[in-house]
């Protein structure tokens, strides 16, 4: 009783003090957002089937992703850290182990040396990495304005923007974390064929509203019906950006689906698991909180703390 | 810990053994029978927490080392590796990254807790200062090994962080040098990085013994802040603070999981999945999210020198707290006005890290210098406060303040009020 009062009163004045500093640094925040929302709006969330504590990657929109990858990206854009074979592994693409092996044969890559000492090609084998289609940055940067493509491997954990505001209060409770797709699926919807007024585009770029400073050096890489689905999704850009970001994200973060059920069990057994102590320790604490439970506490040792100079 | 043991082992080969090296005792004496205070509450338990999270980073790190390459062209790719092809590698490196976090977080209420219990105070002034220096390789532990992933964030932090050290006058240039290993952060510094990042938290551990020893010598600080009396004051330490401990070790790894499993690049920096580029600097320089306030503090401040005289300083000065703190009552329970000073100083901490995280324009920077003088402010004003402040009467002893005055007549209904809010600060 002695200690409440003064425990209570001290909390709400931390409280008040807390907030008051929350309002404060809060203001000039509020109106910088105001100033440039209508410049830089965030990218749109999408719906993603990997969201979320039971999220799972959607096969067929891997596969689909996969497409729009080899058939448009992949001009331009490494993925280093993929191989082939993880084509085919569980909570990927999926795609069969003969399939894997006859896309890997497709390609030549470069390994060891022939009898004469140079450089000898080879057909890909799964356990490939996809090769990249520029030799060297230098000669990536030449063959497209001095811009470098950035590597695709992990490029949907790379990417996020200034949500401002308090996410990082609300993430833990919303589990959002799809921040680079959300990006990479704007940017593909957000290219202008012409920039807003008094924006000066400098030469060989191209507008885009999600792009930070918005002249990006890449051109709109996509267009209704240049990837053929053959699984009867519409043949859009709108799907093909969904399909790529997803795909990405796969590229990004394999071990995703892996992840979110071993973390589903491991957080129920911890759950159980503190329950169940809980219980212990309120069984073995039973007699001590008792006065008389004093007298009980014949396991104390004899000897007391040492004394203290 | 704490003087020799009485322990003697029933088994005739553990006797044997025992008589030889004595060391089954010293367990026993440290972990088995130690006397703690009864009324300890769940902040207690973050003692036994960070020791769990010392082990747990020690046996990932060597873990993650076996498939690592501290080498600059290749090691951005390692990490990769590992999070793809090593069998359950996201999962080490994820409670790795993640652990460093909870690391800090259990740290800082460790320090938050003690400086509301005034656990410094005599004699437990060396115990402190161990503290203080644990916390200091802790945080040159989690800084190198955030350089080790090698993304853009890696390499512009141990840019600005090693840059810290030019601003010492004459031997700055030469001292940033030699940390570089060469005339810029490259491979060289990579791999000494590497070398500190493995070596520190055995240095950690060897410091944390000696706190443990230090800790048994007087036995625990507790929630009333009044010494131990008597043995009805005290419980052993088996069973009561072992599932005391367990259980609050179990709940903080409820944390800890949800995070690894569910969110595991939430308190990181997407930047630091772009491989590093000497060439092109981020447009957002930040720190992890426990040297935020720090980094506030150095940014602060508009001369260099003195920006990373407050960093250090802002952290050193923690040492001198049992002589800054001149008040004799230990628990801020007690002490109404620097209660309030101390909320205010916990809050201005969190400020700082806001302001830490933000580009340091216009309101920013304001605020950085108010919450950074009121960081400093604060130790003058405990030291004077001390001589002012009246406190609260306390009880006599630890039973009564469990027991209420009149331990043993029935009073378990009032003991069970009054020991409650002792559990919350």
């Amino acid at each position: 009783m002695l200690i409440t009062e003064p425990m209570m009163s001290a909390k709400s004045r931390l409280l008040s003090a807390a907030l008051v500093f929350g309002l404060m640094a809060a203001a000039p925040a509020l109106a910088q957002d105001a100033q440039t929302a209508a410049e830089n709006p965030l990218p749109p969330m999408q719906s993603w089937s990997f969201a979320g504590p039971f999220g799972k990657y959607d096969t067929q929109q891997l596969q689909r992703g996969y497409q729009v990858y080899k058939t448009v990206c992949s001009n331009c854009h490494s993925m280093k850290d993929v191989a082939f074979r993880n084509l085919a592994d569980p909570g990927g693409p999926e795609f069969s182990a003969s399939q894997v092996k006859a896309l890997a044969a497709t390609y030549q890559i470069t390994d060891g040396v022939d009898d004469s000492g140079n450089p000898a090609q080879r057909p890909g084998r799964p356990s490939d990495y996809f090769p990249s289609p520029f030799p060297n940055d230098a000669a990536a940067r030449a063959a497209n304005g001095g811009a470098l493509p950035p590597d695709m491997s992990v490029l949907a954990k790379a990417r996020s923007y200034e949500r401002g505001g308090a996410w990082f209060v609300t993430e833990p409770f919303t589990q959002y974390q799809e921040e680079g797709p959300d990006y990479i699926h704007a940017l593909l919807n957000g290219f202008e064929d012409k920039p807003p007024e008094g924006f000066k585009l400098p030469e060989g770029k191209y507008y885009n509203v999600y792009f930070p400073g918005h002249a990006i050096s890449m051109p709109p890489p996509l267009s209704d019906g240049v990837v053929d689905y053959t699984d009867g999704s519409p043949k859009t850009v709108a799907q093909y950006s969904k399909d790529i970001a997803a795909f990405l994200q796969w590229a990004a973060e394999p071990k995703l689906d892996q992840r979110k059920q071993t973390g589903f069990n491991a957080v129920v057994f911890l759950i159980v698991f503190a329950g169940l102590l809980y219980y212990v320790k309120r069984k073995i604490w039973a007699g001590v909180k008792d006065a008389s439970g004093t007298e009980g506490v014949g396991l104390a040792p004899a000897t007391g703390p040492r004394p203290r100079v | 810990m704490s003087g020799p043991s009485t322990y003697v082992p029933q088994n005739p080969v553990l006797r044997w053994f025992e008589s030889r090296l004595p060391i089954i005792g010293l367990v026993h004496s440290s972990f088995i029978v130690f006397p703690n205070p009864r009324n300890l509450n769940y902040f207690w338990t973050f003692g036994g927490i960070l020791a769990f999270m010392l082990v747990s980073q020690i046996v990932t790190g060597v873990v993650l080392a076996m498939h690592y390459t501290p080498e600059a062209t290749m090691a951005f790719d390692s990490v990769e590796h590992i999070m793809r092809d090593v069998n359950f590698g996201w999962l080490l490196r994820y409670v790795h990254s993640n652990g460093a976090s909870m690391f800090f977080i259990a740290v800082y209420i460790h320090i938050a807790r003690g400086m509301y219990y005034g656990s410094y105070k005599a004699p437990r002034e060396i115990l402190w200062i161990l503290g203080v220096i644990i916390f200091l390789l802790m945080m040159a532990t989690a800084f190198m090994g955030y350089v080790l992933p090698w993304g853009q964030m890696s390499f512009w932090g141990a840019k600005v962080i090693t840059s810290l050290f030019s601003a010492i006058p004459v031997v700055g240039d030469s001292i940033t040098i030699w940390l570089w290993g060469g005339y810029s952060v490259g491979n060289a510094t990579l791999n000494r990085f590497f070398s500190l990042h493995y070596l520190l938290p055995f240095m950690i551990l060897g410091v944390v013994v000696l706190h443990i020893w230090a800790l048994h010598v007087p036995g625990s600080n507790n929630p009333v802040g009044v010494e131990v009396k008597s043995k009805k004051d005290t419980l052993p330490f088996h069973p009561y603070f072992t599932v005391k401990d367990g259980l609050g070790l179990v709940c903080f790894l409820i944390v800890y999981a949800y995070i690894v499993f569910f969110m595991p690049n939430y308190l990181g920096h997407a930047d630091n999945y772009i491989p590093a580029n000497p060439l092109q600097t981020p447009p957002h320089i930040v720190p992890e999210w426990y040297f935020l306030p720090y980094y506030a503090m150095l940014r602060a401040i508009p001369s260099k020198l003195g920006g990373v005289c407050a960093l250090f300083g802002s952290i050193l000065i923690l040492a001198f707290l049992p002589w800054i703190d001149t008040s004799r009552v230990r628990s801020a329970n007690f002490r109404p006005v620097y209660r309030v000073f101390l909320f205010v100083f916990f809050a201005v901490v969190v400020g700082l890290g806001y302001c830490g995280s933000q580009e340091p324009v216009g309101a920013i920077v304001t605020w950085s210098r108010v919450l950074t003088l009121y960081y400093f402010a604060f130790f003058p004003i405990i030291f004077v406060l001390g001589f002012f402040e009246t406190p609260r009467k306390m009880p006599a002893s630890i039973t009564e303040a469990v027991l209420g005055r009149h331990a043993g007549s029935g009073a378990f209904a009032g003991a069970q009020a009054a020991s409650g809010p002792s559990t919350e600060g």
